[in-house]
């Protein structure tokens, strides 16, 4: 066994292994999706309450229990963490050997949101670095999933390196009102895969700036808000300026106001053996200019199956912020949907019934600086700041 | 009453004030500045119309004081146009040469100059400028003339200043309102620095700054043609409101402060210094501390150089400014701001004067009165070309095709 305080990845010489797991039957969808030819050399397993036997991973851990009577968690935290403690040992023994842990799955369920913290700490105790990427249930799937999800991504935070996580309602901005559901968890599906895509070429592919895992872990780690990130890519003679257009205009980047509020953000560019340091420079001087206040961190690698593509990551995490902030949510008007492969939980309490149960500190209006004249005309906002409000209370210099 | 066209007006409904100007085109052409009126603009914020009323009652004191002075009617006006929504960016167009001498003929450059204009625009916005800069011919850059050259492939580089249409078209049918015409309307930034700027700053390479009262407007001249221009909604209008907010007091008497005591740098002379407001009784209300006016201001100004310089390093033009930055607008009269541009830019800062055309020296010599100025001499410019007597314009004029929004 490893020991996990020198990881065998600080000599960039040899290789990290890697092991990605899948939680849950969303994280099996993301896990069969990663299992490509891009991914060679890192090991799949399948771990889920159900039987894991469709999934194309090389292991599948089933666990289960007779209390289940092979139904599954049925959507119950509480049943899926007993149910991996329970299995702690089988768990750990799987994480053995493996410097890095990638854990995928879509918390909300019983499954994904039960299994992966404990899955989380079998990883750490088995001496590997653990980076998880999870979704978040819509805002149609209830208050009882929204509140799972909730609360196992904290515990997911509290026992993994790092979380990367990506709530679903951010989707709505990609899709118009006729994308069929189907194509909406894809699409999900599909970013998460860039995210975890991003990251795994950050640590396999020869670096010209390396950026070692536990950079990203650096960043990840005790930043009390959602990690927005951000994969694009980019072709042709103008690839640089094209990427950098393409991470302004990013959704999930909130059109580039991500990086203005983000205090760190880790960047890593790919391309082929043609990449020149113009390139990297001229990315990387519009994403400093767009995060002023952020602490940045870089990575270029050279990838020569990439060709002339320019591939460029961007992980940016903030602090500052409640952790029920990651609930801020925008109001929908869709029915009702869920992650494929979750049982919808019964719906005992009605939306407003959480808020009061669960006061959320949240800013007094009252405290928002007046705009005085400005109040009623239309913001000038600059990079998403609003120019309005007085410099010296943006820049927070103060006047004693 | 017969129309005299050697009488150029030009307006500009800014935020803090309305001014009208008032030119003569003497005999041999050149142009004198006659007349000047202007009133306090209550209609306005961040240089767009809010109160259309309230505008209309200042636009006519202001035009009625200019006819007083200069003794004439004014019929028509050049109307300058500013605010938060006008963007200008650069744009390239294309033609190949078909002809089969490979001559160049007058017709392929007019058919790059629409090829250059087709631009997409989002369909609210219409075009106020679309200034020519340079031709290439075949890969050779910087050909002012094409015509009678040989070559292939004719490309033009444009320089267009669009903005919102309806926005635009307040501004127009608040002056016809009055029973003006509108002869064209023109961008602030460009009239500014047709006021500040000689041909050789514009050869050289020079930065044009207008601070007003709502809206800070930037062009860059460089190789005689317009490369750059901007509009950021920020001016001294934040100022005082940063100020009301900040030492809390009401914003007319944050505007008094700044006018009295302001400074874009934090003077050593203020450093613990305190004044105390008093009431009409003159009893003292409470105090405030210098440095701290003074701080918020400086911030203020201080940023708003920044995010134009930082505009204008992402456009690569920083190291193209060779005459260096020119201010104006009401803004430039607090003391010490050549100081801090020159802090922020870390080049030769001037505080511009209208020094291309004659008439009254006072009017002249007020920063705030650039843009009106410019707007006279771009009529001016315009009004010789429609004489077509043999004229070089000044290359940044040369291609200008200032669009008039429906002549009625």
């Amino acid at each position: 066994m490893q020991n996990p305080e020198t990881p065998s990845l600080l000599e960039p010489a040899s290789k990290p292994v890697v092991k990605i797991f899948g939680v849950g039957n969303a994280g099996l969808t993301l896990l069969d999706a990663a299992n490509t030819p891009e991914f060679a050399g890192a090991d799949f397993i399948a771990v889920n309450t159900d039987s894991p036997a469709a999934s194309s991973a090389t292991v599948k851990i089933h666990l289960e229990s007779k209390l289940l009577r092979g139904l599954g968690s049925g959507g119950d935290a509480e049943r899926g963490r007993a149910l991996a403690e329970e299995q702690f040992s089988t768990l750990k023994s799987a994480c053995d050997g493996a410097n890095v842990v990638f854990i995928l799955a879509g918390l909300g369920g019983g499954a994904g949101s039960g299994i992966s913290p404990i899955l989380a700490k079998a990883a750490r105790e088995a001496g590997a670095l653990v980076l998880a990427f999870v979704t978040l249930p819509f805002d149609c799937e209830g208050n009882r999933r929204e509140q799972q999800a909730q609360q196992s991504l904290e515990q997911l935070r509290a026992a993994a390196d790092g979380v990367i996580c990506l709530p679903a309602q951010k989707i709505f901005k990609l899709i118009d009102e006729n994308t069929p559901v189907v194509e909406t968890f894809r699409l999900t599906g599909g970013l998460l895969h860039e995210g975890l895509r991003g990251v795994w070429q950050l640590l396999t592919r020869p670096g010209l700036i390396q950026v070692h895992f536990s950079d990203v872990c650096n960043l990840v780690r005790d930043r009390h808000a959602e990690n927005a990130f951000a994969f694009v890519e980019a072709a042709g003679p103008g690839r640089a300026r094209e990427a950098v257009e393409k991470i302004l205009a990013h959704p999930l980047l909130d059109e580039g106001r991500a990086l203005a509020e983000s205090d760190a953000v880790l960047v890593s560019l790919t391309a082929g053996k043609d990449l020149t340091m113009a390139e990297v420079g001229r990315v990387m001087e519009q994403v400093k200019r767009q995060c002023v206040h952020a602490q940045i961190i870089m990575g270029a690698a050279v990838d020569a199956a990439l060709k002339e593509k320019l591939c460029v990551t961007i992980i940016a995490a903030k602090q500052n912020v409640q952790p029920s902030s990651v609930a801020k949510r925008v109001e929908t008007r869709t029915g009702t949907t869920s992650l494929p492969g979750h049982r919808e939980p019964a719906l005992s309490h009605v939306r407003g019934a959480r808020k009061i149960s669960k006061p959320v500190q949240t800013q007094l209006p009252l405290s928002i600086v007046s705009k005085g004249r400005f109040d009623k005309s239309e913001p000038t906002k600059h990079n998403g700041e609003d120019l309005d409000v007085p410099t010296f209370l943006r820049r927070g210099i103060p006047l004693n | 009453m017969f129309e005299d066209p050697n009488i150029i007006v030009g307006l500009e409904i800014g935020t803090s004030k309305i001014c009208v100007v008032v030119g003569e085109l003497n005999a041999d052409g050149a142009l004198n500045i006659i007349g000047l009126g202007q009133a306090r603009s209550r209609g306005v914020r961040k240089g767009e119309i809010i109160n259309p009323e309230q505008a209309e009652e200042d636009l006519r004191a202001a035009i009625f004081e200019a006819e007083q002075m200069a003794d004439v009617e004014i019929r028509s006006v050049y109307l300058g146009v500013s605010g938060g929504h006008v963007r200008g960016f650069n744009n390239r167009g294309v033609h190949p040469v078909v002809s089969a001498d490979r001559e160049i003929s007058d017709d392929d450059v007019q058919d790059v100059i629409k090829n250059a204009m087709a631009v997409n625009l989002p369909v609210e916005n219409a075009r106020i400028h679309s200034v020519r800069q340079r031709f290439s011919v075949d890969g050779q850059d910087g050909v002012t003339n094409p015509v009678g050259m040989l070559g292939a492939r004719l490309e033009v580089q444009m320089h267009v200043i669009h903005g919102h249409a309806n926005r635009l078209q307040n501004a127009i049918r608040l002056v016809r309102g009055t029973q003006l015409e509108v002869d064209e309307i023109v961008f602030n930034g460009i009239a500014a620095s047709l006021a500040l700027l000689t041909n050789e700053h514009k050869e050289l390479g020079a930065l044009v700054i207008d601070i007003g009262g709502g809206t800070t407007e930037f062009v860059v001249h460089y190789d005689g043609v317009i490369r750059h221009s901007g509009v950021i909604a920020v001016g001294g209008d934040h100022v005082s409101n940063d100020l009301a907010f900040g030492l809390k007091v009401p914003l007319s008497r944050a505007e008094k402060l700044k006018m009295e005591h302001g400074s874009a740098l934090v003077t050593d002379a203020a450093k613990g210094q305190t004044l105390t407001i008093v009431n009409e009784l003159g009893l003292p209300l409470r105090t405030v501390n210098v440095e701290h006016l003074q701080r918020i201001m400086s911030l203020r100004l201080e940023e708003i150089f920044q995010l134009i310089a930082q505009e204008l390093e992402q456009a690569g033009l920083t190291d193209y400014l060779r005459a260096g930055v020119f201010l104006c607008g009401g803004c430039t009269r607090v003391p010490g701001i050549v100081r801090l541009a020159e802090n922020v830019f870390q080049m030769n800062v001037t505080l511009g004067h209208a020094s291309a055309i004659s008439g009254l020296a006072t009017t002249l010599d007020q920063p705030e009165f650039a843009a009106a100025i410019g707007l006279v001499k771009y009529g001016s410019l315009k009004n010789r070309r429609r004489d077509k007597r043999p004229f070089f314009s000044p290359a940044g004029i040369k291609g200008a095709f200032g669009r008039l929004l429906q002549r009625s």
